[in-house]
């Protein structure tokens, strides 16, 4: 079990045929990812690494059945992109593209919700489940098959985070990157329900930074819904207010959105808090041995 | 991005948002040409630096002579304004904004945000003028209306109806309140902004709502498109290390503490900082790598991270995912030949090829090159080697 995708998800690539999507194609495939086709405008009828390239979405749900998509394309056509998935009745695109302007993820989302779509990112690594689907440009090697659910705001703290879970001897169902974007799809409070389900999945590490309030709503959820023991680091207690860190969205705006906050929000949700990131595997090992 | 408030006031002109008559001075006598321009017998003359509260710092001061115009606009130019935004260090001001005296009648706060959690802009309206909003949110919430837009109908009478009458505004200016909140609405959509202040907004003695201050901000990710909002970015209110580091792709932020740190990823980089501040140091700098870390990348980072003469030690602290740990390995020992560095490097490096990557660093056989095991180990090597 996992959430969300696993070794049958029929998925396409937007933006197949360039320099990213093409790379990061060909890696998930390789790690076992169901890519059934692709799309990249004016190139339709053509094969690309032995799957079929389409000029519309629509196509090539139409041909292959895909339910999932992963998005590519540069930041200034990504609404677009997004958009023309959901009118083509996908029902969860992954977008990895950088730098999408937050007007345009907001009209895009708006529109996603309208027909029932999940989004995850923009600006993410991705959604993987160990040894089926991988959806995105993580190293997959790092995610070894096991029981604990993952959900973070930051790449590069993902990789960090599975790779302590798996070095204390446990293993990771599924894991999402969500994105640290003002505007994201799928957050903490849509998956936290969807990891509670799923049997396999015995705890949940969360990741979450500075900057808007999303950790504080989660921590609302996990009080009244969650019963799997959850861990989680905040990111950014050092970082200066007013500061963007990296992330379009890691910003301590008038005061609110610090870690110090959401560490507290957490904590008072019953959630086991790590003030350091060395120690995410070691408190996951904890809450699983007790 | 921001800009100064006579730049939003001329963004605010062409949309037809009413806001005082004005004139940018850069010497004391053009200040006194932008008066006699203007006319009048009182002006203000203000302080035009990225910051907020301008006029406690005293940077914002009324002239009631051309002569005074002179005398406050020669005390502005060149000084360095401390306000609680700028920091203790201040900004130095380079240019005034002359502007006309307004009839205050009365005095309204109106701001434009995304919020994050509705995933729409908001527009805030408020009877405090003049003070910060965090504070009115704070103490008196009650005072603060608030509309949410869908960016899908846009504004629509009824938001602008809700604003009006949530201020008590009388009938009769309810009309002339709609048309200048739909101007900035426009102003907002059209220009990819992320926050628009209007602090105060004054009604005057013959009912009219002009913008008496104006403060924006934009979404760095669509400048690609904004030309005319590219073109006011002014660099001199920007940290120099700052846009030196954005000009190689590196996402850089001075602190002040003794570790320099050099990271892959925005969140890592975060995580990174909190690590060594947990361990008893105090982190130097955010630096986000990017995700190719090539050795000029990294050359780079030594560099900027090494102008800060704090900086006792450096921890690069690597992730490998797609990027290989040996190649960036042979970034690093690049790295040292491109650019001098005369502090302990405390190396951390994880994720693909990890293994073979600290073979080279040993081989390479620098005394200043220090392996670690993983992330605590190399914040507390890093640290440690800091306090000697």
């Amino acid at each position: 079990m996992s959430i969300l995708v696993n070794k049958d998800t029929k998925v396409i690539v937007q933006g197949f045929t360039g320099k990213e999507g093409s790379f990061h194609a060909e890696q998930c495939m390789a790690y076992g990812t169901k890519i059934v086709g692709g799309v990249t405008p004016g190139k339709g009828g053509t094969e690309h690494l032995g799957q079929p390239v389409f000029n519309t979405v629509s196509e090539a749900v139409k041909a292959t059945n895909a339910t999932v998509s992963m998005i590519f394309v540069p930041p200034a056509f990504v609404a677009d992109a997004v958009m023309e998935a959901a009118d083509a009745g996908i029902t969860l695109a992954v977008i990895i593209t950088e730098g999408a302007p937050v007007k345009d993820m907001m009209m895009a989302k708006h529109y996603a919700k309208k027909t029932n779509m999940m989004t995850i990112g923009p600006n993410c690594p991705g959604i993987i489940t160990a040894d089926e689907c991988k959806i995105g440009i993580m190293p997959g090697f790092i995610f070894k098959k096991g029981n604990v659910g993952l959900i973070s705001k930051s790449g590069t703290l993902t990789y960090e985070s599975a790779n302590q879970v798996c070095s204390e001897g446990f293993g990771i169902t599924t894991a999402v990157g969500i994105g640290g974007d003002p505007i994201i799809g799928l957050s903490y409070k849509q998956l936290l329900p969807m990891f509670e389900a799923d049997p396999e999945t015995h705890a949940i590490v969360m990741i979450g930074e500075i900057g808007g309030d999303l950790e504080i709503q989660a921590a609302h959820f996990i009080k009244e819904n969650i019963k799997k023991p959850v861990v989680a680091f905040i990111a950014g207690q050092t970082a200066p207010k007013g500061k963007r860190m990296g992330h379009a969205g890691a910003i301590i705006s008038g005061g609110a959105g610090t870690a110090a906050e959401k560490m507290a929000a957490l904590e008072a949700a019953g959630v086991t808090v790590v003030v350091s990131p060395a120690d995410i595997g070691k408190a996951v090992a904890k809450v699983l041995k007790k | 991005m921001n800009i100064h408030e006579y730049q939003a006031k001329e963004l605010f002109k062409k949309y037809g948002v009413p806001t005082p008559r004005g004139h940018i001075a850069y010497t004391p006598d053009e200040a006194v040409k932008a008066a006699q321009e203007l006319g009048g017998n009182i002006w203000v003359v203000k302080a035009q630096i990225h910051a907020g509260g301008r006029g406690l710092g005293g940077g914002v001061k009324l002239a009631k002579s051309t002569a005074e115009v002179k005398e406050l606009a020669s005390q502005i130019l060149g000084m360095t304004l401390v306000t609680h935004q700028t920091g203790p260090e201040g900004k130095l001001v380079q240019k005034v904004y002359i502007e006309e005296g307004a009839d205050i009648k009365a005095e309204y706060y109106l701001g434009m945000v995304l919020d994050r959690a509705l995933e729409m802009p908001v527009m805030m309206a408020s009877t405090e003028g003049g003070m910060e909003i965090e504070e009115v949110a704070h103490n008196s919430p009650e005072k603060i209306v608030k509309v949410a837009i869908d960016p899908t109908i846009g504004f629509q009478g009824f938001h602008g109806r809700e604003l009006a009458f949530g201020l008590g505004l009388p009938k009769e200016e309810i009309t002339s309140f709609i048309k200048f909140a739909t101007a900035l609405y426009k102003v907002y959509m059209d220009n990819d902004a992320e926050m628009i202040e209007i602090n105060p907004l004054i009604k005057t003695g013959d009912g009219k709502f002009i913008a008496l201050d104006a403060k924006m901000g934009f979404d760095n990710n669509a400048l690609y498109r904004q030309n005319s909002i590219s073109e006011m970015r002014d660099l001199s209110e920007e940290e120099a290390t700052e846009i030196e580091a954005g000009n190689y792709g590196l996402s850089y932020i001075k602190l002040d503490g003794t570790v320099g740190c050099m990271v892959n990823g925005a969140g890592l980089a975060m995580g990174t900082m909190d690590t060594i501040n947990y361990v008893g140091g105090t982190p130097a700098n955010f630096l986000d790598v990017g995700g190719s870390a090539s050795p000029e990348t990294v050359a780079k980072g030594f560099e900027i991270i090494l102008k800060d003469k704090n900086v006792k030690s450096i921890f690069v602290n690597i992730f490998g995912g797609i990027v290989r740990c040996d190649r960036v390995a042979n970034g690093i020992l690049e790295a040292t030949k491109l650019t001098k560095v005369d502090v302990p490097v405390i190396v951390r490096l994880d994720g693909t090829n990890a293994a073979q990557a600290i073979e080279i660093l040993n081989n390479a056989g620098i005394s200043n090159i220090i392996a670690a095991s993983d992330l605590e180990d190399g914040a507390r090597k890093a640290v440690e080697a800091a306090a000697k």
